[in-house]
């Protein structure tokens, strides 16, 4: 089976996964009484303010007083249209709202994966040479701290060090007054959002001190994903390290001569480095939930701060097209990290 | 009395190559520092948790509720560490060392009684679904697909707040939701080991005697998927405690003024704005979240060293 083939078997079994995720998701809405779950369907106006009248004609016109089956189809129709429904805590559909929101957590992600892959590997390979040596023991201490400080107290430490005391930088995605004179120059024309990404945007209007200042409030929120990601990262390298240095190969590379510096990059590290992508799988589905940790105590305005403030008010259109978003992201990126696996690891597309 | 002799000698014997591996056992555990701290933590951890009503006396009805200091008055900014209140006082004079000696108790308590049910829906499910195979084991690993194809806090945090709009405590649904998205792990974890075991020589032994399939899954498939159920657990119950403390820092979970630590941190936020000023309500939970879930942490690791075969004579 060559990889083309492998692709598409992949993909044909992803079908059924997203189909049963919706479904999930469907069931979810199920369990709200028929007056909240309403708020799914309306494509304008919020929910809250609407007369009851108006909520017994929308009930009726999309079917939820008739079977479940009924809805199901009027829900996925309402959804192929782009109507995810209407929020009652944003005040505006979940849709725009959720595509206006995404640059800002992928910036955080685009800042921190790069440098969570980097250290992460580095600390796994140099633990693993190194092992039971103070490098090694200070690597694993950093690591279990890692896994079992909890994100969440970790950035309240971070807040209270560089936000409340030391006064560095402030929450959200700029600073207030910075902010405030953005948003004033773009209603009079003077800025333009041409992609959403401030980090983009503001060097395309060569606005410099705003570029600073963005990528000076990513920092935080930044870092505590890269602690906490890190740390499983280092783990998983540091245990399929030694296993490979463990192998007859390695033996024979270095029976052949070869330095010890050859032996491990060139040899021990390729073939460690497998099991560490299927990892970065799971590393997605562990950054998804970070965000909501970290964009919570920052008050960043990205997606993870959205669903978190949307969850704490029950506001079910938000949650359920969140939920629903990021277990598609979840899969892709497993599907991506499989195809990969397939690409580097002949024996998974062959056997 | 021969005979007696004998017997016992032979049970003696018999018994040797436990007796070894347990002396095994023990010495791996005491050569690694850190499997010892580990336990160490533990045990401190469960000390707490049965002595609360002695370290913490409850004054309210309900135990898990803990008290505010009336003698200071309504005042909504904290008092410091003093005498009475060792950890300070977070908004409204409620006693922080209260909530965290509690709180060792309330996690303790969440995470039984979170791991009691997963365990038992996912080893049940796990061993039919590896044990029958077929149509019953395809249906039972798409649905654990699905689940497992989101990211579990979002999943549950969906759930909790389906589950509150329609009536539930937050508490309860926490507790629901983190079942919900826990047992998947469980059944493949039991599928997988039962289906290395279900082609054995000596479960086709017993089936060729007349086993019937309950008496294999009990005496045979079960125990031998016991150890890899041990580590799993011991390095869950952390995990299931950062699930709680994570979902109740975003607002969802127990009431306020409720011992459980996550809720100590989400209420003192708004303190830690104003820098270290006012630390202890914010840092007193903090570290007990970080000793219980380390502790656990560490004992699994250690058991997986000294129980998993793989790594066992590492």
């Amino acid at each position: 089976m060559g990889l083309r083939d492998y692709i598409i078997r992949r993909i044909l079994l992803l079908i059924p996964v997203v189909f049963g995720v919706v479904i999930l998701v469907f069931a979810i809405i199920q369990l709200v009484p028929v007056n909240s779950r309403v708020a799914v369907f309306v494509s304008s106006g919020n929910p809250k303010e609407l007369r009851p009248e108006v909520i017994q004609a929308l009930i009726h016109e999309n079917g939820l007083d008739q079977p479940v089956w009924v809805q199901f189809r009027n829900w996925l129709d309402d959804m192929l249209h782009g109507n995810f429904g209407y929020s009652e805590v944003w005040n505006s559909p979940v849709l725009p709202d959720l595509i206006k929101r995404a640059p800002a957590t992928a910036e955080i992600v685009i800042i921190s994966a790069p440098i969570i892959i980097f250290v992460g590997i580095f600390l796994g390979v140099v633990s693993a040479t190194h092992r039971d040596k103070p490098l090694d023991h200070a690597s694993r201490v950093i690591s279990i701290l890692g896994t079992s400080l909890p994100s969440f107290f970790f950035g309240v430490i971070l807040s209270a060090i560089f936000i409340a005391q030391l006064g560095w930088v402030s929450t959200g995605r700029l600073s207030y007054t910075l902010e405030g004179q953005l948003l004033v120059d773009q209603s009079i024309g003077r800025y333009k959002a041409y992609t959403g990404f401030l980090l983009i945007d503001t060097l395309l209007n060569g606005r410099y001190l705003y570029f600073v200042d963005a990528l000076k409030h990513l920092i935080l929120p930044a870092t505590v994903l890269v602690f906490i990601q890190t740390a499983v990262l280092v783990r998983v390298t540091r245990s399929s390290m030694l296993e490979a240095l463990s192998k007859t190969y390695i033996v024979a590379a270095r029976a052949k001569g070869l330095s010890n510096k050859e032996v491990i990059n060139k040899h021990a590290r390729k073939n460690a480095l497998i099991p560490v992508v299927t990892l970065s799988g799971l590393m997605v589905g562990g950054m998804m939930t970070g965000l909501i940790i970290t964009e919570t105590i920052f008050r960043f305005p990205g997606l993870g701060n959205w669903a978190a403030r949307s969850a704490q008010l029950f506001d079910m259109p938000v949650v359920a097209c969140y939920a629903m978003f990021s277990a598609i992201v979840f899969v892709l990126a497993n599907l991506i990290v499989d195809i990969l696996y397939a690409y580097l690891d002949p024996r998974i597309r062959l056997g | 009395m021969d005979t007696k002799k004998g017997r016992f000698a032979e049970f003696k014997t018999s018994m040797q190559p436990r007796i070894k591996e347990f002396k095994f056992t023990m010495n791996r555990v005491r050569k690694s520092p850190l499997s010892i701290a580990g336990l160490i933590i533990v045990l401190f951890n469960v000390c707490v948790a049965l002595l609360a009503p002695v370290l913490a006396p409850p004054k309210l009805s309900d135990p898990f509720m803990i008290p505010r200091d009336a003698s200071l008055g309504w005042r909504y900014e904290p008092s410091p560490p003093s005498p009475t209140h060792p950890f300070g006082t977070t908004s409204l004079q409620v006693d922080v060392f209260y909530g965290c000696i509690w709180g060792t108790r309330f996690a303790f308590m969440l995470a039984l009684e979170i791991i009691v049910v997963i365990v038992i829906v996912g080893v049940s499910l796990g061993i039919i679904s590896g044990y029958y195979g077929g149509l019953v084991d395809e249906i039972i690993m798409r649905f654990t697909d699905i689940i497992l194809a989101f990211p579990s806090l979002i999943l549950a945090m969906a759930f909790v707040a389906a589950l509150s709009r329609s009536g539930w405590t937050t508490l309860n649904a926490v507790i629901l939701s983190i079942i919900l998205v826990g047992w998947p792990g469980y059944a493949r974890l039991v599928r997988s080991e039962t289906l290395r075991v279900k082609s054995e020589d000596y479960v086709e032994a017993a089936r060729a005697s007349g086993a019937s399939d309950l008496r294999i899954m009990f005496k045979h498939v079960l125990p031998n998927s016991i150890y890899s159920m041990i580590i799993v657990v011991s390095l869950d119950f952390g995990t299931i405690v950062l699930t709680a403390a994570a979902l109740s820092f975003l607002g969802l979970g127990a009431p306020p003024q409720y011992a459980d630590w996550g809720r100590l941190i989400y209420d003192s936020i708004s303190w830690s704005a104003s820098g270290f000023r006012y630390w202890w309500t914010y840092m007193y939970p903090g570290i007990f979240i970080v000793l219980f879930v380390l502790g656990w942490c560490l004992l699994g690791d250690a058991l997986r060293d000294v129980l998993d075969p793989l790594y066992r004579r590492k």
